[in-house]
């Protein structure tokens, strides 16, 4: 109870934050627009191969957006030293781990909700066939980029170069998420799941590895 | 309250607090005093366990550091030169959001409680990075406090108060003191943090070269105590 009270306390507090500044989700909301505005200018709506690459790009844009709101997603814990008034708390440190994630989880849902439906639409691609396995892919693959972008924030963010560190260490651990989730939201806009059941596997096993790692390792992390 | 035994830091290779034994009791305020360099700071963060000792003993009451360290957090109090604060949230969320982390029964009125005591009622609304330094300090005193510890260490407390906030901090350090708690303070203020303390440590390249009660020293011997930490090799 103690665990949950203290991760919900750091999740309001980087909500109320947000409200405040609308540092991230600004930055993360214009650039999935543009995204769409960029990608507008190089297909055809309602075209064979839009609706055919249409699941890569939009993950493209979701993955940008969550890079840019992560990449903030420290600072204010830089500031002033915030991050040692944290660790002083008398709870597992892990709590501040999963208290960062969903935080930036609810950012980057709300990103996606106003993003993908606009996408749709403006791409003429038809409805997806089963919207709710389709929540689900886009549950299981944000969980699994917000788990190891989280914990890789934290790490780069006590470099000086940390804007720049964190892509190099998140794209190459995030390929086996990125394949995933494209291939399972293509199925779910299709509604043909035939020989999806790895892809599943792989997100499942993905979230449960980068959720494991960081709450074993999140304390050594802060006292280095 | 506080007990420390062979507390050794090493940073790449480099010995930072050397075999460093400690003992501040119930009721008890010390102020540790040194050259800059001397491992001051340092030794506060190793018995914060924020930089864990690279060897050497931590207990805090009855808890030993660190292997049950969050029932050792609650009892501490640690104020160092940054102020933790969350520059976009208000002096009242940051109280609010450091007493829920604590567990303290109903925290928006304890927040409420300690902006008053340290006369920031006013402003309890505006975004702590509208604060002045003395101001952010007050705060960030309130924050030490709120969760009632038990052992508090601060690190020069004093930087940015104003006469009335200098007055304010010494009264609540008494306060505590009386009220059985144990200090353990970083200060170079020879006249108003050694006005507080009941014992003055020495320390000089990341050892205690010397310790006396505060009874025992005159503000001229203090000085001279301290050239002499300085000038050792």
């Amino acid at each position: 109870m103690k665990y949950l009270a203290g991760l919900l306390t750091i999740t309001w507090k980087d909500i109320t934050a947000e409200f405040r500044t609308k540092e991230m989700s600004t930055s993360m909301g214009i650039f999935a627009l543009l995204v769409m505005v960029v990608f507008g200018f190089a297909l055809r709506p309602g075209a064979e191969e839009t609706v055919a690459v249409f699941p890569g790009f939009a993950w493209i844009g979701f993955f940008f957006a969550g890079l840019l709101g992560l990449s903030r997603s420290f600072v204010s814990e830089k500031m002033n030293g915030a991050m040692t008034g944290l660790m002083l708390a008398p709870v597992d440190r892990s709590v501040i781990y999963f208290g960062k994630v969903a935080g930036n989880l609810l950012f980057m849902f709300v990103v996606e909700a106003v993003s993908f439906p606009l996408y749709i639409v403006l791409f003429d691609v038809p409805a997806p066939q089963r919207p709710g396995s389709l929540a689900l892919v886009a549950f299981l693959g944000t969980l699994g980029f917000v788990a190891v972008g989280t914990f890789l924030a934290a790490l780069a963010a006590n470099t000086r170069t940390s804007e720049l560190l964190l892509p190099i260490l998140l794209f190459p651990l995030a390929v086996p998420l990125v394949i995933a989730v494209v291939s399972m939201t293509r199925a779910a806009l299709t509604g043909d799941f035939t020989d999806t059941a790895s892809w599943w596997r792989m997100l499942v096993v993905y979230d449960a590895v980068f959720l494991v790692v960081p709450w074993l390792l999140f304390e050594y992390l802060l006292e280095s | 309250m506080l007990h420390a035994t062979g507390v050794t830091k090493r940073i790449g290779g480099r010995v930072v607090l050397d075999r460093v034994d400690l003992d501040v009791v119930p009721g008890e305020a010390v102020a540790l005093m040194g050259p800059n360099g001397a491992g001051k700071s340092t030794l506060l963060r190793a018995l914060a366990w924020l930089s864990p000792p690279s060897s050497g003993q931590v207990t805090v009451g009855e808890t030993r550091l660190p292997a049950a360290s969050p029932g050792a957090r609650s009892q501490m109090g640690v104020l160092l030169h940054h102020t933790f604060l969350y520059e976009s949230l208000t002096g009242l969320e940051n109280l609010v959001l450091h007493a829920r982390l604590h567990g303290v029964a109903d925290p928006k009125r304890a927040a409420g409680q300690w902006l008053e005591r340290v006369g920031l009622t006013l402003f309890a609304h505006e975004p702590s990075r509208t604060y002045s330094r003395g101001m952010q300090q007050r705060l960030a005193i309130a924050r030490t406090l709120i969760h009632r510890p038990k052992v508090l260490l601060l690190d020069e407390p004093y930087t940015g108060l104003d006469l009335d906030g200098e007055e304010l901090l010494s009264g609540l350090i008494r306060q505590f003191r009386d009220g059985g708690g144990s200090v353990l303070m970083v200060t170079h203020d020879l006249e108003t943090g050694a006005a507080v303390s009941d014992r003055f440590i020495v320390l000089v390249r990341g050892r205690v070269s010397g310790e006396m009660a505060a009874g025992a020293v005159s503000r001229a011997g203090l000085e001279e105590l301290y050239r002499q930490g300085r000038a050792k090799p």
